[in-house]
């Protein structure tokens, strides 16, 4: 019988959630790394017990946890994370010249055909890869040292890589988006990278509408059409539908265009979600009311999702990294908040029910369907 | 024997006790005493201090007999006490640090 098994990053720790095609009841495990931060974890595609963690604190910096059995035993693999070659400097939060500094793991982005591959999305902005299960780490180091690197500046929780998409047909193209640069591409493994951001504009920049410096909170596709693109930006939702190289807004009837995860039905290329926050600086729902927005026309035009959520006094935020889709028919989705709720719909977000209540502060949710 | 006690999540990870017994070749100092630490315990090594400077994590740090060592230099022997193993070095994780 299928299960599915979520994967919860906290701030203070992971928690794996386990129930069967249903999805209806749960069962919660954890905290695995309790008191670490758990920025995320990720599953194989290619070994569905093949598992990656990001843990770090203030404290004691990173370490990443691999288990080999679907998270029942784990352990420490490499933890050395060194820029390659000169440093140089982005803007720091006053605008003036920061030296990289490596600080966290924000995202794991494990092969779809190799256990052993897996990439990581760090603070200060960079792409690592690990060819060896993640014992050692090398920089995909064109990305950091693009010329426009002395542009990039931190949004409010850091500056990082927090998106990785790599193209299923072809692992050589691949998108990653970073907080406060944008989206840049390659489709040569890494060795060369271009900004992918004309059409975005940002009111907080010089230049409105520069090619670097815009704060994409994340950016989502559906993998049969690696070339249409969904983005929610600091402000505005964006759509691409040729691979990044120009952006047109599709915010439409949103109450608000601001928030920060955005995913895409598992069988509707055109059904995309996003969860409204009421203001760059109200992070909360509008109205107090927590619902998720869902358009199946690609954009533009959206509906509320709110049946089994909070329709009052809800004040909690849902970050860029917590949302996550299965590929059950029909898709479960499933969205964590900054209050440690974790929400599940079982019917592609017509209806919603706790999964989990209570947890720290969810930073990550990701999702397995299990044979 | 020198003794070294760890923090809670540092023993959590190492898979050892509240305190760790290490010996040092020669006169100890805190950077031969925390290479061996990174020897014995591998999964230690990052968590004390930046893998490729060596410099402190800043909101680690390392009291002895009832002194605050950490911004001693890393190569100044350790106090008399610790190195003949009558006192320990307690790793602290800093009150700002979490």
């Amino acid at each position: 019988m299928t299960k599915v098994r979520v994967l919860v990053g906290t701030q203070k720790g992971g928690f794996v959630l386990s129930s069967d095609g249903r999805r209806r009841d749960w069962d919660v495990a954890g905290p695995l790394f309790g008191g670490w931060e758990v920025y995320h974890m990720a599953a194989s595609p290619a070994d569905p017990d093949r598992l990656y963690a990001s843990q770090s604190t203030g404290w004691f910096g990173q370490v990443v946890q691999r288990s080999d059995d679907g998270g029942s035993t784990w352990q420490p693999v490499g933890n050395e994370f060194v820029y390659e070659g000169g440093t140089g400097t982005h803007q720091w939060y006053d605008g003036s010249p920061h030296p990289w500094e490596f600080a966290r793991v924000w995202h794991l982005e494990a092969s779809a055909s190799d256990p052993d591959s897996v990439l990581a999305g760090v603070e200060d902005a960079a792409l690592f890869r690990s060819s060896d299960g993640g014992a050692t780490w090398s920089e995909v180091s064109a990305l950091r040292t693009h010329e426009s690197g002395p542009r990039w500046q931190p949004g409010a929780g850091g500056m990082a890589v927090h998106t990785v998409l790599v193209d299923p047909a072809d692992p050589d193209r691949m998108h990653v988006a970073i907080s406060a640069a944008g989206v840049f591409r390659t489709a040569d493994g890494g060795s060369t990278w271009q900004p992918a951001n004309n059409g975005l504009r940002s009111e907080f920049l010089p230049e409105p509408e520069a090619d670097v410096g815009h704060c994409v909170h994340r950016i989502a596709r559906h993998p049969s059409r690696p070339d249409v693109l969904f983005m929610q930006k600091h402000w505005d939702v964006m759509r691409s539908d040729d691979g990044g190289g120009t952006w047109r807004e599709v915010s439409g009837d949103l109450p608000s265009d601001f928030g920060f995860p955005i995913a895409v039905h598992a069988h509707e290329p055109d059904t995309v979600y996003v969860v409204p926050i009421t203001s760059d600086s109200e992070h909360y729902p509008p109205e107090g009311r927590l619902r998720v927005y869902r358009s199946r026309s690609g954009g533009v035009e959206w509906e509320p999702l709110g049946d089994g959520l909070p329709t009052v006094d809800c004040y909690v935020n849902v970050l860029r990294e917590a949302m996550a889709i299965d590929d059950l028919d029909p898709c479960g989705v499933y969205f964590g908040t900054t209050g440690g709720q974790v929400y599940a719909s079982a019917d592609s977000g017509d209806h919603w029910a706790t999964a989990a209540a209570h947890l720290p502060r969810v930073l990550s949710v990701e999702v397995q369907t299990l044979p | 024997m020198i003794r070294v006690v760890l923090p809670h999540h540092l023993r959590v990870l190492a898979g050892v006790g509240k305190e760790v017994l290490l010996c040092v070749d020669g006169q100890p100092t805190q950077r031969l005493l925390l290479d061996e630490l990174e020897r014995a315990y591998p999964t230690l090594r990052g968590t004390l201090r930046d893998p490729s400077t060596h410099r402190r994590r800043a909101f680690v740090r390392f009291f002895a007999c009832e002194e605050d060592l950490s911004n001693q230099p890393p190569d100044e022997p350790l106090p008399e006490a610790v190195a003949a193993g009558r006192e320990p070095l307690h790793v602290v994780g800093a009150i700002a640090g979490g």
